[in-house]
C-alpha cells in the first residue's frame, strides 16, 4: 500500500547531494572559464569624464576591457523596464555599463575579463576613471523635497504617483468620532542570500548557440532577455539554473547588467566567461528594499471599528526602476490585512535617490504595509483603552464573508479578492499559544523583579500564488521512473521534494521513483519564476494536473492491455491494476513502452510489453489522430486571482532598563496557508522568514551617509542575525484550504517575515510605554527615545503610565 | 596613472593533504585556501559567502579544528590535515552523523551555508558529545544562515549527538556479537 | 574581493624571520593568524609588497606560565591561550577576555600576540594587556626590546613596532594580592566587536575592603584606556560599595565617539553600566582569592601546536 505523501514531513531528496558537498552552485561551474570583474562607481552621482585603461594593459592574464563605448546593438541600450505600469510615468533604467553618468555607488562602469578573478581585480585597480562628482540625492525626505534631481528629466524625483480609493476616506475620517494620525518610518534592508549573484556563459560557435547558467529566480525570463539583447533566436539560447544559494527576491530581477554582459563577452571572445559576485558587490550593486515613509490617518468608532483609512506613502526606489513599482503597489493593497478598512484611500509616490535600486525582498512591501496597519490598530486600542486583540477582532473580515472583494487592484493587476481564511480562529489560536490573557500577571511579576517586559501582536494577509501561470511536464520512462519538469527555479524551498510528493500521490508511484527538474529551459521553456510565494501553488497545481493527464493516459493504455474499463483501474505502487483484483496488473513502465508504437526491445520492460500487445487494427494508424506517442503529460495552471494566506504573530520582549538591549523571550506564530504539502518544509519557511524579520526589526539596515556611500557594506557592519540572535520560534497551523486550486493550497514562502517589524514595535512600545514609529530599532536608538520620553518630547501611551514608566535601578 | 612595472608573480608548488588525500598543485602565495580547494583541487563543497571571515560558509577543519578557509592562504595550509565537507562521510558513503541529522531535521534549505555548519558541528561534537540546547546554539553562532532561521540547525546538532551515540551503541553491539 | 599580489616569505625560524623583516623593511607585513590582516587584504584595504609568514616558527607557539605571569608567544592561537589552565590560574583575566574575542572558529586561527600588534582599540586583548600593565617583546635582527603596554599602543591600529621588528611575545603579569578581575562587554551581535567593553581589576585587603580598583575600556578611545577608580571605592566592601560612584568618576575621563551602532552618549551610558558590572564581579571574585594560594607557582609550559 502506498502511503500518502501529500501532507507528510518527507525528508528532502535535495539534501542527499547538498550535504556531502555535491551541490552545484554557479561558481562551482565553469572551471577554465575566463572571469570578469567590474570597476564600479565610487560616487553616488557623477559624470564620467574619462576612462584610462593603459595601466591595466600589462596585467598578466588580462583578456579584455570593456566600457560603454564598446557595447553595440541592443546591448548598448538601457536595460529593460521589466514591469511597466500606467502610473510609472517616469521609469528609468541603467545601461549595462554606465554611459556618461553614474547614479549610485556600485554602478558598473568598466568590465574586465581575465584568466582569473584575482587578475581581473588587479586590472580593475589599475584602471583610472575620472569623474566630475555631482551632489547626490540621499534619503526619502531629500528626494521628496527635490532640491536636487537624480535624473534631470524627472521632475520632483517622482517615478510614479498612484492613488487608489474605495469610498471617500478623508470624508469618513472627518466624520468619525475618533481620529488619529501616525507618521511611520521603515529603513532599508536587503535579501542578502548567502550566495551572491553569478553568471556563466558558454558560446558554441559551431552551433551559434549560447548556454547561460545564472543564479536566478527566473531562467525563462533571463533566456528571453539574453536572446533579445544579443539578437539571437530564442531556440539558440538555453538558460540553466544550477543550485541557487538563496534568493529572497533579489534574483528575480532580470536581466541584471551582468546577465547581458557575460554572455555578450563569451560570444565576442568565443570563450567561456564567468562572473561570481563578491559580497561587497552584492551590497552596492544588487538591490535593497523596505525604505518607506508612511503617514496613516484613521477614523474609527468607539469600538475601534475603522470608518476611514487614508495612507500616504513615500517609497524610495533607488536610482532606477527596472522592476517597476511592484513594492509600493503591494504595500498599498496588502496593508489592509485581515481587516475591513471602511473607506480607503492610498496614495504613493515612488521616488528616485542616488542609491542602489529597490526591488522586492521577501515580503515585498508587505512588512511596511503591515507596520502601517498594525501600528494603527495598536494606536486605536491605546486611544480607546481597549485590549489590542479586541480592536483587531472587531475589524476582522469574517469567514462567512469570504470570498471578500476589497474593490482594489492587486500587484498582478487583478481584483484584490480574498479567497478564504478564518481570522478569528487564527487570533484565538495565537492568544492561546502565547498566553495573551495571562500576560498581565506575568508583567506584574516581572516588574516586581525590576524587569521590563512587553507583548506585541501583528496580523497579516499575504497574496500568494500570483499568476499568470506555471506549467508542468510529467513523463513515465520505460523503467517506470518518473521525470518531472517545471520551469520555475528553486533556491532551497525543497521543490524537488514537494513536487515529487504531489506526483507520487497523483500517479500512485513511490516517491523515490520521481525526479524533478526546475529552472532549466531545456526541459521546460514556459515559466514565470519563483517569487511571491507562488511556486507550490502554481507549479504544484500545474504538475498535479499534468500528472492527472498522465494517469488518464496510463489507465487508457493499460485498460486496452488488460482488457478492462479504465474506470475500473487504479495505480498502486507503480502498477496499474484492476480494483479489487490485484492479480491483474501491469507495471507503469510497461505502460510507457506500450504508449510508443516504436518498440525496440532495449530492456526488460520492452520485452514484457510485447507480451501484452493486443490484436492490431490495421484500419487505424499506429498513433491515433488524437494521440501522441509516449506516456507523458503537460499542463498549465493559471488561476483567475491570487490566493490569500494569513498569519498572526506575537512576541514577548524584555528591554534592559540600563542598556536598552532588547531581548526576545518568546516568539509565537499562527500560520494558515491552506493544506500543507510538507509541514516540515512549511515550518522551515516560516522559521527563515521570522529570522529575517528579527533581522529587519532589530539588526539590519542599510546605512547611507549624506554622500550616498553605503557605510556598512560588509557582514561586519550589516548585522544579519546569527543563531544567538534568533529566538526559539513556536508555531501553530490552521489549514483553511483555498477554493481556487485543485490542491487547496496557498503559498508560504514569505509569510514569516511579514509582520515582524510590526510585532516588535508593538511589544517594545508595550514594554516602554511610549510609541515606537521607526524600525528597525537598535539599543542605541531606544536609549535616546527613552531620554526624549523622559524629557517630555514623546507622548506617553495612555496605558503607558500604568505599567512601564521608569523602573531605573 | 601608475606606470610601475608589474613584477612577475611568485608561484609556489605546494602539497596539501585534504580528506586524507595528498595533492600537489601550483599556486600564487595570495591564493586563498578556499579558492585553492574549490578551483585548484575541484572540491567545490566548501563555499565562499563573504571573503571577510564573518559568514562561515567556507569553514574547513585544519588538523581537526574549524577555521575559515577564506582567511588562510593555501601556502600556509601545507603540513596540516584539511577536512572539507567532502571528507565527512565514511569511505563507504555512510553520512556523518551531523549530515544525517541535518537531513532528518531539515537543517538546511538552499544548502549554501551548510558545509560550514557541518564542519563546525562535527568538530564541536567531538569536544562536547552531549551538548545542551544552549551549548548547541552557541556552537553554531559563528555561522550565518539566511534560510533556516537556525531552528532546525540547533535541532540537528542535538540530533547528531544522539545519532553518534546510537551508532556507538550499534558498534558495541556488533563487537559483542563477535 | 581577492587579495593583491605580494612577495611571500616563509621563514622556518626566528632568525630567518628577522632577516626577512630586515630585508623587506616598511614594505612588509607579518602574517600570523591573519584573521584581521587577510580580510583587509581581501578588501584591498592593505597591499603590502611582502608578507612574512611566521606560521613556520614553531618556537613561538607557546604559552608559558610562571608565578609572576603568563608569556604568550607570537604563534599561540587565542584558543590555545584560552584553554590553558595554568595561564588561567595565574591570570584569569586572559580567559575572561579571550572568550569574548570574535567566534571560536576565529580564535582557532587568530593569535593573541597578533591581535595586540594589530592594536585595534576594539580588540579585547589590548584592554587586557593595558589593565594588567603587561608588555610586549619586540625582536629585530640583532636585538630585542621590551615595550610596556602603555607605550605600545600608539593609536587606532597603530603600535610602536618599528620597521624590521617582530612582536615575538606578550607578557601578562599576575596581579598581586587578593585581586579579582572581570571582563564584560556589550556587542550588537554575539561575537561582534563590542560597542563598549570594560575589564576591571579590584584588590581587597584581608577585611575584604577595596584598596585598589582599576578599569580598562574597550572601543571608547583611540588606544586602550585604563582608569584608576580607587578613589570612588576605597575602604568599601562588595556589600557597601556605591558602584555608581565609580562609574561617575570614570565618566569624567571618557570621551567616546559615535558610530552607526552606538552614539557617543549611548556608549558613555554603556561604559557606566559595564563599569558597575565589572567592578562588582571583580570585587566579589577578589574575596574568593586565597591570599596564600600557590596557584601559578609551578612553571608550566606547553607546546601550543
Amino acid at each position: 500500500m502506498t502511503t500518502k505523501m501529500f501532507g507528510a514531513p518527507v525528508q528532502r531528496t535535495e539534501d542527499l547531494r547538498l550535504l556531502v558537498g555535491n551541490g552545484r552552485y554557479l561558481d562551482d561551474l565553469g572551471e577554465g572559464a575566463y572571469e570578469a570583474a567590474f570597476v564600479r562607481s565610487p560616487h553616488a552621482r557623477a559624470r564620467i569624464t574619462g576612462i584610462d585603461v593603459t595601466g591595466a594593459l600589462d596585467v598578466d592574464g588580462l583578456i579584455a576591457i570593456y566600457t560603454y563605448e564598446d557595447l553595440a546593438g541592443r546591448v548598448a541600450e538601457p536595460l529593460p523596464l521589466l514591469i511597466p505600469h500606467p502610473a510609472l510615468t517616469h521609469g528609468r533604467t541603467a545601461y549595462p555599463l554606465a554611459k556618461e553618468f553614474v547614479n549610485h555607488v556600485g554602478e558598473a562602469v568598466v568590465m574586465v575579463v581575465a584568466t582569473d578573478r584575482y587578475l581581473a581585480e588587479d586590472a580593475c585597480e589599475r584602471i583610472t576613471v575620472e569623474y566630475e562628482a555631482l551632489p547626490p540625492v540621499v534619503g526619502i525626505e531629500n528626494a521628496f523635497r527635490a532640491d536636487r534631481l537624480v535624473h534631470d528629466d524627472v521632475p520632483g524625483n517622482c517615478a510614479a504617483h498612484l492613488v487608489q480609493e474605495v469610498g471617500d476616506a478623508p470624508a469618513a475620517i472627518a466624520a468619525a468620532p475618533n481620529r488619529l494620525e501616525l507618521k511611520l518610518d521603515i529603513e532599508r534592508s536587503a535579501c542578502m542570500p548567502m550566495e551572491g549573484r553569478g553568471v556563466y556563459a558558454r558560446w558554441d560557435a559551431a552551433d551559434e548557440s549560447l548556454r547561460v547558467y545564472t543564479s536566478t529566480q527566473t531562467s525563462t525570463g533571463v533566456r528571453a532577455a539574453v536572446a533579445a539583447k544579443l539578437d539571437l533566436p530564442l531556440d539558440r539560447v538555453e538558460c540553466v539554473t544550477p543550485d541557487v544559494g538563496g534568493g529572497f527576491g533579489v534574483k528575480i530581477v532580470h536581466p541584471w547588467p551582468e546577465e547581458i554582459l557575460i554572455p555578450w563577452a563569451a560570444r565576442l571572445l568565443d570563450h567561456e566567461v564567468k562572473w561570481t559576485e563578491d559580497r561587497r558587490e552584492h551590497f552596492i550593486s544588487a538591490a535593497h528594499e523596505r525604505g518607506q515613509l508612511q503617514t496613516v490617518r484613521v477614523g474609527f468608532d468607539d469600538d475601534g471599528r475603522l470608518l476611514g483609512l487614508d495612507v500616504e506613502i513615500l517609497h524610495d526606489n533607488g536610482a532606477y526602476t527596472p522592476y517597476g513599482i511592484i513594492v509600493p503597489i503591494i504595500t498599498s493593497t496588502q496593508l489592509l490585512g485581515p481587516y475591513k478598512p471602511g473607506a480607503y484611500r492610498v496614495d504613493f509616490r515612488s521616488l528616485y535617490t542616488n542609491t542602489v535600486i529597490v526591488t522586492p525582498y521577501r515580503g515585498a512591501g508587505r512588512p511596511q504595509g503591515v507596520f502601517a496597519m498594525e501600528r494603527a490598530m495598536d494606536a486605536i486600542a491605546d486611544h480607546l483603552g481597549k485590549d489590542r486583540t479586541e480592536v483587531r477582532a472587531v475589524n476582522f473580515i469574517q469567514p462567512d464573508e469570504m470570498p471578500y472583494d476589497h474593490g482594489l487592484l492587486f500587484q498582478d493587476g487583478r481584483p484584490l479578492i480574498y479567497d478564504s481564511g478564518d481570522f478569528p480562529g487564527s487570533l484565538d489560536a495565537l492568544k492561546k499559544l502565547v498566553g495573551w490573557d495571562e500576560f498581565e500577571a506575568y508583567r506584574a511579576q516581572a516588574r516586581a523583579e525590576g524587569r521590563r517586559v512587553g507583548i506585541g501582536v501583528a496580523c497579516y494577509v499575504e497574496g500568494t500564488g500570483v499568476g499568470p501561470y506555471e506549467g508542468g511536464h510529467v513523463q513515465v520512462e520505460t523503467t517506470g521512473k518518473v521525470v518531472v519538469a517545471t520551469g520555475l527555479t528553486s533556491q532551497g524551498q525543497g521543490h524537488q521534494t514537494v513536487f515529487a510528493q504531489i506526483v507520487a500521490d497523483e500517479l500512485g508511484v513511490p516517491i523515490e521513483d520521481v525526479t524533478v527538474t526546475t529552472g532549466d529551459t531545456r526541459r521546460f521553456p514556459y515559466a514565470v519564476g519563483t517569487f511571491a510565494s507562488r511556486a507550490a501553488v502554481m507549479s504544484g497545481n500545474a504538475i498535479a494536473l499534468a500528472a492527472r493527464n498522465v494517469k488518464a493516459k496510463a489507465l487508457r493504455i493499460a485498460g486496452e492491455a488488460l482488457e478492462a474499463d479504465p474506470r475500473d483501474l487504479e495505480i498502486v505502487d507503480g502498477h496499474v491494476r484492476v480494483k479489487g483484483s490485484p492479480g491483474a496488473s501491469v507495471a507503469l513502465g510497461t505502460v510507457a513502452v506500450l504508449s510508443n508504437p516504436l518498440r525496440y526491445a532495449f530492456d526488460e520492460a520492452s520485452k514484457a510489453a510485447t507480451q501484452l500487445t493486443g490484436k492490431a487494427d490495421f484500419s487505424k494508424p499506429p498513433v491515433a489522430e488524437d494521440d501522441e506517442p509516449g506516456l507523458e503529460g503537460r499542463d498549465y495552471y493559471s488561476p483567475p486571482t491570487a490566493t490569500f494566506a494569513n498569519g498572526m504573530h506575537a512576541v514577548i520582549v524584555e528591554t534592559d532598563p540600563d542598556t536598552a538591549e532588547i531581548r526576545i523571550l518568546r516568539y509565537c506564530v499562527v500560520h494558515d496557508c491552506g493544506h500543507l504539502i510538507n509541514p516540515m518544509i512549511v515550518e522551515g519557511q516560516v522559521h527563515g522568514g521570522v529570522a529575517q524579520g528579527v533581522g529587519g526589526a532589530l539588526y539590519e539596515r542599510m546605512e547611507y551617509d549624506e554622500h550616498g556611500q553605503l557605510v556598512n557594506a560588509s557582514f561586519m557592519d550589516f548585522l544579519m542575525p546569527y543563531a544567538s540572535e534568533v529566538p526559539k520560534i513556536e508555531i501553530d497551523h490552521l489549514e483553511t484550504p483555498s477554493p481556487l486550486n485543485p490542491l487547496g493550497i496557498k503559498g508560504a514562502g514569505e509569510a514569516g517575515v511579514i509582520p515582524a517589524a510590526a510585532v516588535f514595535a508593538s511589544a517594545i512600545e508595550d514594554a516602554e510605554g511610549f510609541p515606537i514609529t521607526r524600525m528597525p530599532i537598535q539599543p542605541s536608538e531606544l536609549f535616546h527615545l527613552r531620554k526624549r520620553f523622559a524629557a517630555g518630547e514623546i507622548p506617553a501611551l495612555r496605558r503607558g503610565a500604568d505599567h512601564a514608566a521608569g523602573t531605573h535601578r | 596613472m601608475t606606470e610601475t612595472q608589474i613584477p612577475t608573480e611568485q608561484r609556489l608548488d605546494i602539497r596539501l593533504s585534504v580528506n586524507g588525500v595528498p595533492h600537489t598543485t601550483t599556486v600564487t602565495p595570495r591564493r586563498l585556501l578556499s579558492d585553492c580547494l574549490r578551483h585548484d583541487l575541484g572540491l567545490t563543497g566548501t563555499h565562499v559567502g563573504c571573503e571577510h571571515g564573518v559568514c562561515g560558509a567556507c569553514t574547513v577543519r585544519v588538523d581537526g579544528k574549524p577555521m575559515r578557509a577564506c582567511l588562510m592562504f593555501a601556502v600556509s595550509a601545507q603540513g596540516h590535515e584539511i577536512t572539507t565537507v567532502e571528507g565527512l562521510a565514511e569511505p563507504d558513503g555512510t553520512m556523518h552523523p551531523v549530515q544525517q541529522a541535518f537531513r532528518e531535521c531539515h537543517g538546511l534549505q538552499c544548502g549554501f551555508c551548510t558545509p560550514g555548519f557541518l564542519t563546525v558541528v562535527s568538530a564541536f561534537l567531538e569536544e562536547n558529545p552531549t551538548p545542551t540546547e544552549e551549548e548547541a546554539r552557541e556552537a553554531v553562532s559563528g555561522n550565518l544562515c539566511r534560510c533556516t532561521g537556525y531552528q532546525n540547525i540547533v535541532k540537528s546538532v542535538l540530533r547528531a549527538a544522539e545519532i553518534t551515540e546510537e551508532r556507538k551503541g550499534c558498534a558495541h553491539a556488533e563487537g559483542d556479537a563477535r | 574581493m581577492k587579495p593583491p599580489a605580494f612577495r611571500y616569505h616563509a621563514p622556518t625560524d626566528l632568525a630567518e624571520a628577522l632577516d626577512a623583516l630586515a630585508e623587506v623593511g616598511h614594505d612588509g607585513k607579518v602574517l600570523a593568524g591573519g584573521q584581521s590582516l587577510i580580510p583587509m587584504l581581501n578588501m584591498r584595504l592593505a597591499a603590502p609588497a611582502h608578507l612574512v609568514d611566521i606560521n613556520g616558527l614553531g618556537e613561538l607557539a607557546y604559552v608559558r606560565t610562571d608565578p609572576g605571569g603568563v608569556a604568550v608567544g607570537a604563534l599561540a592561537r587565542h584558543a590555545e591561550v584560552e584553554a590553558d589552565e595554568a595561564a588561567h590560574a595565574v591570570v584569569p583575566l586572559l580567559r575572561q577576555g579571550l572568550r569574548l574575542v570574535a567566534h571560536p572558529v576565529i580564535r582557532n586561527r587568530g593569535t593573541t600576540v597578533g591581535s595586540l600588534a594589530h592594536a585595534d582599540p576594539s580588540g579585547e586583548m589590548t584592554a587586557v594587556l593595558a589593565l594588567l600593565g603587561g608588555s610586549m617583546t619586540l625582536a629585530r635582527k640583532g636585538g630585542t626590546r621590551t615595550v610596556a603596554a602603555e607605550d605600545f599602543f600608539v593609536g587606532p591600529l597603530e603600535a610602536s613596532i618599528e620597521e624590521g621588528e617582530l612582536a615575538v611575545a606578550a607578557y601578562f603579569p599576575r596581579l598581586p594580592g587578593r585581586t579579582g578581575t572581570e571582563f564584560v562587554e556589550i556587542a550588537r551581535r554575539h561575537g561582534d566587536y563590542a560597542m563598549c567593553g570594560v575589564a576591571a581589576a579590584v584588590t581587597v585587603d584581608d577585611d575584604l575592603r577595596i584598596v585598589s580598583a582599576r578599569a580598562a575600556y574597550l572601543s571608547l578611545s583611540p588606544v586602550p584606556l585604563v582608569l584608576d577608580l580607587t578613589d570612588a571605592l576605597i575602604g568599601r566592601t562588595a556589600d557597601t560599595a556605591v558602584w555608581q560612584d565609580a562609574a561617575t568618576l570614570a565618566a569624567g575621563s571618557l570621551e567616546p565617539e559615535g558610530d552607526i551602532h552606538a552614539t557617543a552618549e549611548y556608549r558613555a551610558q554603556l561604559a557606566g553600566v559595564l563599569t558597575v558590572r565589572a567592578l562588582r564581579t571583580a570585587t566579589e571574585r577578589a574575596a574568593l582569592v586565597d591570599p596564600n594560594g600557590n596557584t601559578g607557582t609551578t612553571s608550566t609550559e606547553r607546546s601550543a601546536r
